[in-house]
């Protein structure tokens, strides 16, 4: 491998990006496709399917062994709101390897006895972000759990802005149409507004707030799995 | 384990800018019982140092001689590794797995 290819590769995964290191076994020759390379590449086909399981694997490629090496940042999920549906999913989201962070201003709900283990963050949503916690980004998932427009609305434009992979919006319908009202009205445009999952998690039926956990964390496997990588602006 | 092995080329690429000569080996193919997954790292340097791992301890001795041997000839191998191959049963990879591992030089 090349000192650059590896530079490359660290410098590309410092910054939280994607990339597939394409070696050819026969004569070890390498290329790295980043991120944004992907679509326009000969390969994207292959690159896109390994991207999407964030696994590396050994494929044919015109009838020679190539390893794929893939690098992909590891995926945090943002929860506004210590709630009950919180705690129930904090230990499910450690089981799936996701980066968990609780964000809740309101510090009778943000305690650590409620959170043991988690990492919490008793600030507004805004204040927050970019600071205490990494600012949101592609690999991130936000579900908006408190029912209070003025902690979820801050924290869903952000997502809305950094484009994660998945926005969720707890809330009945009713409270949901007022919420795509504010949305528009802040300047989101209804491709924007309508990424967001509301109600959110999948159609199980789910009533207690562990099978609400349940739900949202399915959805958000089914948004980092089954759809093709978001695409790069 | 992710954020391990990407450590793995952080490490690699550290040595490397010290001025220390570098091997990267990397588990390319699994079958059955693996102890670590496709896509995991090993980085050694010309001394025999080493970071990370391919097999959980089995044959990281052979991948280690073979990677100082890269290092001086500077063409990639792959190397495999499994119970049907004297060996690496020597080596121990006594779980019944087998694995490939390419070693390559960092130039």
């Amino acid at each position: 491998m090349r000192a650059e290819i590896l530079e490359v590769l660290n410098a590309e995964r410092a910054a939280r990006r994607a990339t597939i290191l394409v070696t050819d076994l026969a004569d070890g020759t390498q290329r790295l496709v980043r991120e944004a390379e992907i679509a326009p590449d000969p390969l994207a086909g292959v690159l896109g399917k390994h991207l999407a399981s964030g696994k590396s694997g050994l494929v044919e490629i015109d009838g020679r062994q190539t390893f794929l090496t893939v690098q992909v940042p590891p995926v945090r999920l943002v929860v506004i709101g210590a709630v009950h549906i919180s705690q129930a999913l904090a230990p499910m989201a450690a089981g799936l390897d996701l980066a968990l962070t609780v964000i809740d201003p309101r510090t009778a709900f943000a305690s650590p006895e409620r959170f043991p283990g988690v990492e919490l963050v008793a600030e507004w949503p805004d204040a927050a972000l970019g600071s205490r916690v990494p600012p949101l980004d592609r690999y991130c998932a936000l579900a908006a759990l408190t029912h209070d427009p003025k902690i979820d609305d801050p924290a869903l434009k952000a997502a809305l802005t950094a484009e994660c992979f998945y926005v969720g919006a707890l809330g009945s319908r009713k409270t949901h149409a007022a919420r795509t009202a504010r949305l528009a009205e802040a300047g989101f445009s209804p491709e924007q507004i309508g990424r967001i999952r509301a109600p959110i998690g999948l159609a199980i039926g789910a009533v207690s707030p562990a099978e609400i956990a349940l739900a949202v964390l399915a959805e958000i496997v089914a948004a980092l799995r089954r759809a093709p990588p978001p695409e790069v602006a | 384990m992710l954020s391990t092995d990407t450590d793995i080329l952080a490490a690699a690429s550290a040595w490397r800018r010290d001025g220390r000569a570098v091997a990267l080996a990397t588990v390319i193919e699994t079958w059955g019982s693996a102890p670590r997954p496709i896509g995991s790292h090993l980085v050694v340097d010309a001394d025999g140092n080493f970071l990370g791992s391919v097999s959980g301890g089995c044959v990281e001795g052979s991948v280690i001689t073979e990677a100082i041997e890269v290092i001086d000839a500077g063409s990639p191998r792959i190397l495999e590794f499994g119970v049907a191959d004297e060996t690496a049963w020597r080596a121990g990879l006594s779980c019944g797995g087998r694995i490939r591992v390419f070693v390559e030089r960092i130039d």
